[in-house]
């Protein structure tokens, strides 16, 4: 067993940046689902956590956009904002480049991954990140899907990493956390920001919820650009984390939050 | 390819201190250093994030350089609808206006 935590959660800069521009209540229950997440990771003494990004142009461009990306280094920096917009000062997170190296050398018996030794978070890390882990004392092990420059990282590409990773996890002895984060619908950085189709964002969690895996890789991405936005390409790193857990989800928050322009999604999967 | 240029300008300097440095002292030939049609390099001297958003700039890349130029977060939605309103629907990418350019989401 070397897996001991799966879930999922939101990444949206407004979490951090414009969570001010929220009621009291919603910015509460906010603060209490990552807090729940929190405490889940912390109780089990994990020695890493892997986080599943869509990475935002912090390090990856359209000259060599990897399909699949690793970290391994025993130190990253971020956040690559400006720390007053995002509110998250700038500092080092810890990696663990040992186990980066034993993680990749299994992935890559059956998956090809870009290895990273250098890696700025951007808010898509960063923003978990400091939520989950906010005194930075657990090793971060970064990986991205391509969710930004078409051709995307193709859905069923996205369920056999998870699935990959979940066999790559297990070979190894250490306890690890695995987190994918992202947004279910939105239209981020566009005029449209603020813009959630609500009944799509239930209709997905509910699939991931009951880790329909056919339904989740039944979207097409004209679909999901139609009806969930850009942001939408992002499901992916729900459907790794599906695939990687194998059991049933539980939604410990999944709720519009217009101001920072996505539903606020915290919840974690049975591993099975 | 021009539009890759002009992403790969926002780009570095989204990510590096250095390149955030020679922004601030020496723009001109920074700018000198990317195949960039006049229109581009206007838009980048003005910081225009209207027309720059118009032109297909990646989201994503446009928010983080809104953010390094200090552009409040209202401001910086309203500059991207009214690019739209001047220069007509965005021409390249995935980061297209949906919405009616007078209706706030």
């Amino acid at each position: 067993m070397s897996l001991v935590y799966a879930g999922v959660c939101s990444h949206a800069p407004g979490i951090t940046g414009r969570i001010d521009r929220v009621t009291p209540e919603v910015r509460t229950q906010v603060a209490e689902g990552y807090a729940r997440m929190r405490d889940e990771i912390e109780a089990l003494k994990v020695d890493a956590l892997i986080v599943i990004a869509a990475e935002h142009f912090a390090n990856f461009f359209f000259n060599n956009m990897p399909v699949f990306a690793v970290g391994m280094a025993d130190q990253y920096h971020g956040p690559i904002e400006d720390p007053d917009w995002l509110k998250i000062e700038r500092t080092p997170v810890p990696g663990n480049a040992d186990l980066s190296r034993r993680l990749i050398t299994e992935l890559m018996k059956t998956i090809d991954v870009a290895v990273c030794e250098e890696w700025q978070f951007d808010h898509g890390i960063m923003v978990p990140v400091h939520l989950l882990t906010p005194r930075y004392d657990v090793p971060i092990i970064p990986m991205n899907l391509n969710c930004q420059a078409p051709p995307l990282t193709p859905l069923a590409r996205a369920w056999t990493f998870g699935e990959e990773l979940r066999r790559a996890c297990d070979a190894l002895p250490e306890r690890i956390a695995l987190v994918g984060t992202g947004g279910i619908s939105h239209w981020p950085a566009t005029p449209d920001s603020g813009k959630i189709n609500w009944d799509w964002d239930r209709k997905f969690m509910d699939e991931w919820t009951r880790n329909d895996k056919a339904a989740m890789l039944g979207y097409t991405d004209e679909q999901i650009y139609a009806e969930a936005g850009q942001g939408g390409f992002e499901i992916r790193t729900f459907i790794s984390v599906a695939a990687a857990a194998g059991g049933k989800g539980n939604v410990h928050l999944c709720t519009p939050v217009p101001p920072v322009a996505v539903s606020v999604t915290v919840a974690s999967m049975d591993i099975v | 390819m021009s539009l890759y240029q002009v992403q790969k300008f926002l780009f570095e300097l989204n990510r590096s201190t250095t390149f955030q440095e020679r922004y601030r002292q020496d723009f001109e030939s920074l700018l000198a250093d990317f195949e960039l049609t006049p229109d581009e390099q206007r838009a980048l001297r003005d910081e225009d994030i209207g027309l720059l958003y118009v032109l297909g700039v990646n989201g994503q890349i446009l928010m983080h350089y809104a953010a390094f130029l200090g552009v409040e977060w209202t401001d910086y939605l309203n500059r991207m609808r009214k690019g739209v309103g001047i220069h007509g629907p965005v021409r390249a990418g995935v980061y297209a206006m949906t919405t009616d350019r007078n209706v706030v989401p």
